[in-house]
């Protein structure tokens, strides 16, 4: 009772990565708050699964095997997670920020009451003191968000309701073996007892999925473009320079917006968080919704017109000027002084 | 047979564009300087119900919001492009309310208003991006819920088609009405004003807006009662206190920290060939590329 759960997504039988990083963050938050980590993970023919969720540092493990949860629809889901929220009452719940987790958590934490917030950057365990109510709240979890377009950086808890959810994005977290041969207890559920009638009424009549064919977030360069880029055509640019270095094509919010590239390719707070070992900003601000996505790369070229734009301050390199003349000069240095 | 469709919009501040002169001096966001603008993603779920109304004669969209006085501008750009009418659900005990006391209030507010068939709403809202209104919303009315959504393909024979834009892919689905929709930025843009409505809707106005207005205004409206926006409050909606709010708000800010980037010695170059070539040259003689 009272432990910290994790909701796994599975994809065609595996459980997608992002599932993994919040074992591995829930593990840390487990042990801090002693107490057990468990999964939950629906599907169906997934035996076995919970052999990779052990490794992963999951001491109890939930599976809910039929026809009815694959593909994933709404309410037989939640009518799963909140039968067996009731049951196990968990302190911490998280899930994946992706269309999955965001589907999932919203009707799941209405249904239980709880609160919950979309795409944390950070998790921590802290106190909080109500000093209007004179109430002192411990270990508590602490849900770090960017807020307001990324403006601000907000802490946010939940004082009375459980459990606490929070989803996160993928790559925010790093996923992280526990060990191997750590074994946990399955727990297989009847999951008839949970579905009512009216909770099997949406069907998916057709499903084309394919493999993604941007992987920013396994990139070792990224060339990554912003509002500043100003069109579509200087956006372009970047896919040459990319193609010449090795790099892949990453976007911020603005230029997506703006229509300069596709959502997938976003870095940042609400797209993709990324570690390459270079970064290239072009025309790139620095809100912190993107910086958030790409903070820790390991080094970071900044290409701005404006001297002081807030990215500047993590760049290694700081390149003053039009990006729409400096782009083309690195293409032509590249390819005439290599092979 | 036409179908009862409300669409769920929110008035925003434009959050996309954080100048510099959006930013306090101590370094806090100075809202008022941000212009306050129709969510993004909620009228792409506009353009969706007036696509349905297009298709299916008889149907009405009705635009709820909720927020200050102000929002009302939202009602008025919705019935500039084709809303029927909207509601304005305005009160101060519904301040300080995150998603699950806002979802509260808003489902409260629909069920006094006529039944819907579908219930439309952008996925997220530029100034949270939680993505968690509408699926709080069906859960609280017992609809199922789709979200992600691109196109609604039909809504006839009791039933909706969607197809939804998910990471990977796109999935078809199919669920009984009613249902809650919420429709992606991929979804089409919403057509543009229509300079008949304008004209037509340019004076409506809710209550509190026409508390001033002249002896000419109130006659105008009385010979046209579609000008009147009527708000809705707490009284209203029948909606329990305790769950609107801070006190129906189980998540709470700690604490609110601006931005400040930990500054690193970076090296400054300018856009001159040599600087960049001499840039070129170590990044590759040290293989970070190449």
């Amino acid at each position: 009772m009272n432990n910290v759960f994790v909701i796994c997504e599975i994809d065609e039988g595996k459980v997608v990565d992002v599932s993994l990083e919040l074992l591995t963050k829930g593990r840390t938050l487990a042990n801090e708050l002693k107490c057990k980590l468990e999964a939950v993970a629906l599907g169906h023919k997934i035996d076995g699964i919970e052999k990779e969720l052990y490794q992963y540092g999951a001491d109890v493990v939930h599976v809910g095997d039929d026809e009815r949860l694959d593909p994933y629809t709404t309410l037989p889901h939640t009518a799963v997670i909140t039968g067996l929220f009731e049951e196990e009452k968990p302190q911490i719940a998280l899930l994946g920020a992706t269309t999955f987790g965001r589907d999932l958590g919203p009707r799941v934490s209405s249904a239980l009451q709880s609160g919950l917030t979309a795409d944390c950057t950070s998790l921590e365990i802290g106190d909080h003191e109500d000093k209007k109510a004179g109430k002192t709240y411990k270990d508590l979890l602490y849900q770090i968000r960017p807020a307001f377009g990324g403006n601000i950086v907000a802490t946010i808890i939940n004082p009375d309701c459980r459990p606490q959810m929070a989803t996160v994005r993928e790559g925010v977290m790093k996923k992280e073996i526990y060990d191997k041969h750590h074994k946990g207890k399955l727990n297989k559920l009847d999951v008839n007892k949970y579905f009512k009638p009216e909770d099997l009424v949406v069907k998916v009549v057709e499903r084309h999925m394919e493999k993604s064919k941007v992987n920013i977030k396994n990139s070792s360069i990224i060339v990554s473009g912003g509002y500043g880029m100003g069109s579509k055509e200087n956006f372009d640019m970047l896919y040459e320079l990319a193609d010449v270095i090795g790099a892949e094509v990453g976007a911020s919010r603005a230029a997506v917006d703006a229509g300069f590239a596709e959502h997938e390719r976003q870095v940042g707070q609400t797209g993709v968080t990324v570690r390459p070992k270079l970064y290239i900003a072009c025309g790139i601000s620095g809100q912190i919704q993107h910086v958030a996505g790409m903070e820790d790369s390991s080094m970071i070229i900044a290409i701005n017109n404006d001297p002081n734009a807030p990215i500047n301050r993590i760049a290694d390199y700081v390149i003053t000027g039009d990006v729409a003349e400096i782009v083309p000069k690195m293409i032509k240095y590249y390819k005439q002084n290599t092979k | 047979m036409g179908l009862n469709i409300i669409v769920l919009a929110k008035q925003v501040p434009d959050t996309r564009n954080v100048g510099k002169d959006a930013m306090k001096a101590d370094g806090t966001v100075n809202r008022a300087a941000l212009p306050a603008i129709f969510n993004p993603e909620d009228l792409n779920a506009l353009e969706q119900a007036l696509r349905l109304k297009d298709k299916y004669t008889g149907t009405t969209v009705t635009i709820l919001t909720m927020g200050p006085g102000r929002a009302a501008d939202i009602i008025r750009e919705g019935l500039y492009r084709g809303a029927d009418k909207g509601y304005l659900l305005t009160d101060r005990a519904f301040a300080g309310s995150d998603t699950l006391a806002t979802s509260y209030a808003i489902s409260r507010a629909i069920l006094k208003l006529e039944k819907a068939d579908i219930i439309i709403a952008g996925r997220q809202a530029i100034d949270g991006d939680t993505a968690q209104v509408g699926p709080q919303v069906a859960e609280k009315l017992g609809m199922p819920q789709i979200t992600y959504a691109e196109e609604i393909i039909s809504a006839d024979k009791g039933k909706v088609v969607v197809k939804r834009r998910l990471e990977r892919g796109v999935e078809t689905v199919e669920s009984p009405l009613p249902v809650v929709v919420t429709v992606n930025s991929s979804a089409p843009a919403c057509r543009p004003r229509n300079a008949k409505l304008l004209m037509k809707y340019k004076h409506a106005k809710t209550i509190t807006e026409s508390q001033n207005a002249s002896e000419d205004y109130i006659n105008l409206t009385n010979d046209r009662p579609f000008l009147n926006i009527p708000e809705m409050s707490v009284n209203d909606i029948d909606a329990d206190p305790k769950w609107l709010g801070l006190s129906g708000s189980p998540t709470k800010v700690k604490k609110i920290e601006n931005i400040v980037f930990q500054a690193k010695e970076a090296k400054q170059l300018t856009a001159a060939d040599d600087e960049i070539n001499e840039l070129m040259k170590e990044l590759i003689a040290n293989h970070t590329i190449g």
